[in-house]
This record gives C-alpha cells, structure tokens and sequence, in this order.
C-alpha cells in the first residue's frame, strides 16, 4: 500500500453484511421476514465486550463513518473528525460499530433492495419506519457481535433521536448515551420542511408511485429539490453569508430565469445533484417519516421528564448556537427533563457559526467536550 | 478545597440533592458526592471550568444565570448553592428569589464590600478599591454587584428570607474573632444560609 493515512485515522476498513432471518415486527404493524444490516467496525471489542460504541447516522448518513475504503478514497468517512485513534470517540479504546440503516440505500435492506417475495425492488411497497424499529434491528446487530451493554450510543440530529431512544427502549443495555444537536420531537416547522421535501419527490413525474426503478428512471428532480431545502435548513444564515455572500458566477445580471447567477444558486445546485445521483428517493421518504413520527413522549401524554424516569444511562447533550434546524432550546428540553427525571447529564451550548451541520465539523470546544466525555466513560 | 467550600460542605446533609449556580470546575458537587452521597446539577458558563466538571464526572449544565432558572421546578432542590457569583449576576435581587423558590434552603457566599479595608480605600484615595483579592477595576469588573453583609441582610429582610446561619470569614476563610464580633466591618467573606417558606409558596418570574 503506498497511500499513508493521516496517524489518526483508523485506516482501511471494509464493510461487512449481517443477515437476519428472523421477523422483525414494525410499528407500522407489518414485519420484515429477513433483512440485511451493513456495518463497518473500528477498534477491537475487548475480551468482557464492555466498549463497544454505537454510532446512530442522521438522515442521509450510512455506516461509512470513518477511515478510508480504499487507498484512493479522496474523502474518509462521514464522521471521521470524531472517530480515530486519540480522537472523541477514541479506536484505542472502544469498538466502535457504524451502520447504514434498515430502509437505508447504502447496502442495509431498504425501498432499493429486491423483495425477495416478488423478486422486484421494494419500492413504494417498503414499510414505513420508525426510530424505535431501527433500535430493535440495532439491537439485534448487538446480539450477533456479543456485545450486550453498549459503553455509549452516539449520534448527532437523527441519530441523536435514535441514541435516545436506545435509553428508552433498551435501558440496560446502554450506560452512555452522546446525543448531538438533536430534539425530543419535531417542531411544526421542521415537519413543515420534511413536507415539502417528500413532496418534491412524490410530484416529481419520474417518481411513478415509487416504482421508479422498474421503470429505469429516477425522480431526480425531486430529489434534488428535496436536498435543496435540507441543505438550506443545515446551513446558518452567518455561514451561508460568510461562503456565497451576493457572489455571482459573472460579472454581470442576466435578467432571465434559467442561468445560474448566484453562487450560492450554484452551490445548492450542486449539492442537489450530487445527491440526486447517490440517493433513493423512497429511502429519502422513509427516513423524513422517521423523523416526523419521532416523539418517545407521546406514550406518556407529552410528559418527557416521565418518559425518561426508567431510564439507566448517563447522558451528555450538545448543541451549537447557529443550528436553527435543531437549535438549543431542544436540546435543553431534553436536558431539563432529564434533570427533572434525576438521571446524569451533561450538556455543552458550543459557539459554531455553522448552523446544524456543526456537528460534523471538528469546532476545538466541540471534540474538546466530546474527548472529556468520553474518556471518562469506563470501559 | 477552597476553604469556603469546606464550611458549606459542613453545612449541606448526606444524601441531599443540591444545584450549585456557577459550579467553577465542580470541586464542590464533586467531593459532596464522594464524602456525602450529594447528587445534583452544577450551573456554569466557562468553557474551562466546564470542561474540569465533566472530567471529574459531575453533572454539568451550561447555563447562563442571568437567564434564571425558569428551568428548575419549585423546591426541586434540598439545597441551592452559590458561591461568589451573586456580585457578578446582572440581577441579584432576582436570582435570590428564584434560588428560593427552588431550593428549601440556599447557601450563599459573597465579598462584602463593607469591609474596612475597602472602606479605607475609599475613604483615603477616593476610588473604588483595588486588591490582590479583589483585582479588577471599576470598568472591567465581573462583580458588578457589590454589597455589605448590611445590604445583603436587608435585601434578605425584605423578601423574608429567614436567615439560618452567617459566618463571617476573613480572605483565607477563617472565622476568626474579628468577623464574630464586628462582621460587616471585619469579615471579607460572608456564607449565608438562608430559607424562605413564604417564596417557596409561589411561582417567580425571572
């Protein structure tokens, strides 16, 4: 091999593929016979299986979190800031498991994959899930790794839910739970931008009631509008400002509709499309309900403080100034019922001018607070 | 510990539930867990100090006082506990009601500016005192909220906190004769145990 990693990387990795034949039983109230989870792993597991750490991915994440996938790779993996030898979630120490979820289109069986019953992708035909669902199918991952308690369940924005209903679901199988400019539930604002992403999809003429693929096409259109308005909501008004200003592509107007002026037109542009050709509009769908539905209070009548009371795990919350999408506030609404329910928790408000995505971005008082929590979790 | 710190660490019971505004690098929440099986919450705004907390395993919540503690239900605490922050709070007769309203008991530890040697400064050169223990000038000061034992008191009075115990130290916290016989001439530090029944009663807006 003649490509050298950086010292902190945990190099090459390559994923694996877990089967699973047993049903698992949906919230919707349908089952999924079989289904496969793709993961990777960093680190070792250690000989009482006491540090492993789960990684939960947001929205459009998968399990490619960290290191490298061949010596070419331009780009680590999504969450390669904070996973790596000497970093936050520190390789010498833990095993660290990272997967692409259920209904996920990176390789886990999601809308893209063949049912197996029919012989022809899912499609529209894939059940609706919920974040509890994946914890299930998550568990089930553990099970067949040996790993029983998890050191700690992380994750940022949708992971960040996926973390905390880990303490809900399974209260002894997680002593450490990193949840990352997340929510308790959604805002009427943030189903509102969820809609009008779906929407872009479903209007979309090539997406053909979700059985696009059969027909050879996609509804990339759609998605690409649908990853438009999300990027817009990850980004904060200071640091779209500070990165496209009023900057133009030329010198000069051009007084129609159609060229690209701006260049935040042109960046916006470009993420759409770069998404739009790596992303399944159904799991794109799927992924937007999960969010929608997620409220682990509801079963309590909205009191979270009493959905939180058997909970066993420690927990340590953070959030960032500039994210509008998941700003402060709910991360203190899950603090403060934590405090309410008298479990530990730590929570850190960091000044980062990047809006939502702040937590993917190495801010020093960020792995700073990151690194001091973890390293005091014993493995 | 700070010697403070041990007095009020006397002072809070085995087993309590305690929320400490402005927690430094949690020293105190720390050692009453270990020594007294206290559990609780500090509040604190300091990267650094925060950063010492979560190394130590206290539970540390990042907080601006002078947003209040609207959070915190109504006697959800046995012990609200603050320590040198009440001069630098933007409204400190507020933050002492909602330390009331959400603790049974609070203790609380200032400078008290009565104190002759500030009053000699004062008195001699005419401008606001300046010392090792008190190093910043007027205008960069975070204690902007200075008062005396006598102020405090009357402040207490007023909203009727009961006042449970005072003690008078001087700068290395030793209560000696001086701050027992004469304490808002001859204390630099006043520790404060204070409880109000009559606030506990109803709901404070901060």
């Amino acid at each position: 091999m003649s490509t050298v990693f950086p010292e902190d990387s945990v190099g090459l990795v390559t994923p694996q593929l877990a089967r699973f034949d047993e049903p698992l039983a949906l919230a919707c109230g349908r089952s999924l016979a079989s289904y496969e989870l793709i993961y990777e792993t960093y680190g070792t597991l250690n000989s009482t299986a006491t540090n492993g750490v789960l990684i939960c991915h947001a929205l459009s994440g998968h399990h490619h979190a960290a290191g490298y996938h061949s010596p070419d790779d331009r780009k680590p993996g999504w969450w390669d800031s904070c996973i790596g030898p000497g970093k936050p979630i520190d390789t010498n120490r833990f095993f660290v498991v990272s997967l692409n979820n259920l209904g996920g289109c990176n390789g886990s069986t999601g809308p893209s994959s063949v049912n197996p019953v029919i012989g022809k992708p899912y499609g529209a035909d894939f059940p609706v899930l919920t974040v509890e669902d994946w914890v299930h199918s998550q568990a089930r991952l553990a099970d067949r790794l040996g790993i029983e308690q998890w050191a700690a369940v992380v994750g940022g924005s949708l992971g960040g839910m996926q973390a905390l209903q880990w303490t809900i679901t399974y209260p002894d199988r997680v002593r450490h739970c990193v949840d990352i400019a997340s929510a308790p539930k959604l805002s009427a604002q943030n189903i509102a931008f969820n809609e009008v992403a779906r929407q872009a999809i479903l209007t979309d003429p090539e997406f053909h009631g979700g059985s696009f693929q059969d027909r050879g096409v996609i509804p990339k259109r759609g998605l690409m509008l649908a990853r438009m308005v999300g990027h817009i909501t990850y980004l904060s008004d200071d640091s779209m400002g500070e990165k496209f200003g009023r900057e133009l592509k030329s010198d000069q107007l051009n007084y129609d509709f159609h060229s690209v002026e701006f260049q935040v037109e042109s960046y916006l542009r470009y993420q759409g499309e770069e998404f739009s050709g790596r992303f399944d509009a159904n799991t794109y769908l799927l992924m937007t309900k999960a969010l929608d539905y997620f409220d682990p209070a509801a079963a309590h009548g909205g009191d979270l403080a009493a959905t939180l009371a058997q909970v066993k795990a420690d927990f340590c919350l953070m959030s960032f100034s500039t994210d509008w999408r998941f700003s402060p506030a709910r991360s203190r609404e899950i603090v403060n019922a934590l405090m309410a329910a008298r479990k530990n928790v730590c929570y850190l408000e960091i000044d980062a001018p990047h809006g939502h995505d702040a937590f993917l971005i190495p801010t020093p008082r960020y792995t700073q607070g990151f690194s001091n929590y973890m390293n005091r979790i014993a493995i | 510990m700070r010697a403070d710190l041990e007095i009020i660490h006397e002072w809070i019971p085995a087993g309590s539930r305690v929320l400490d505004l402005g927690c430094g690098s949690g020293e105190l929440l720390a050692s009453l867990r270990d020594r007294k099986q206290v559990t609780g919450y500090g509040l604190e705004i300091d990267a650094d100090n925060i950063a010492a907390c979560i190394d130590k395993g206290v539970n540390v919540i990042e907080q601006d006082l002078d947003k209040g503690l609207g959070n915190f239900a109504s006697d959800s605490f046995d012990v609200v506990v603050m320590t040198q922050a009440l001069q630098a709070v933007e409204y400190p007769d507020r933050i002492l009601d909602e330390m009331l309203r959400v603790g049974r008991q609070c203790i609380i530890t200032f400078p008290n500016f009565g104190h002759w040697r500030c009053r000699w400064y004062l008195a001699s050169k005419g401008r606001m005192p300046v010392s090792d223990f008190m190093p910043y000038t007027w205008y960069n000061t975070p204690n902007i909220h200075f008062c005396t034992f006598e102020d405090f008191e009357a402040l207490c009075h007023e909203r009727r906190a009961k006042v449970l115990d005072r003690l008078a130290v001087d700068r290395l916290h030793r209560n000696g004769w001086g701050g027992r016989l004469w304490p808002n001439l001859l204390g630099e530090i006043g520790i404060y145990r204070v409880s109000s029944p009559a606030l506990q009663e109803h709901q404070v807006a901060i």
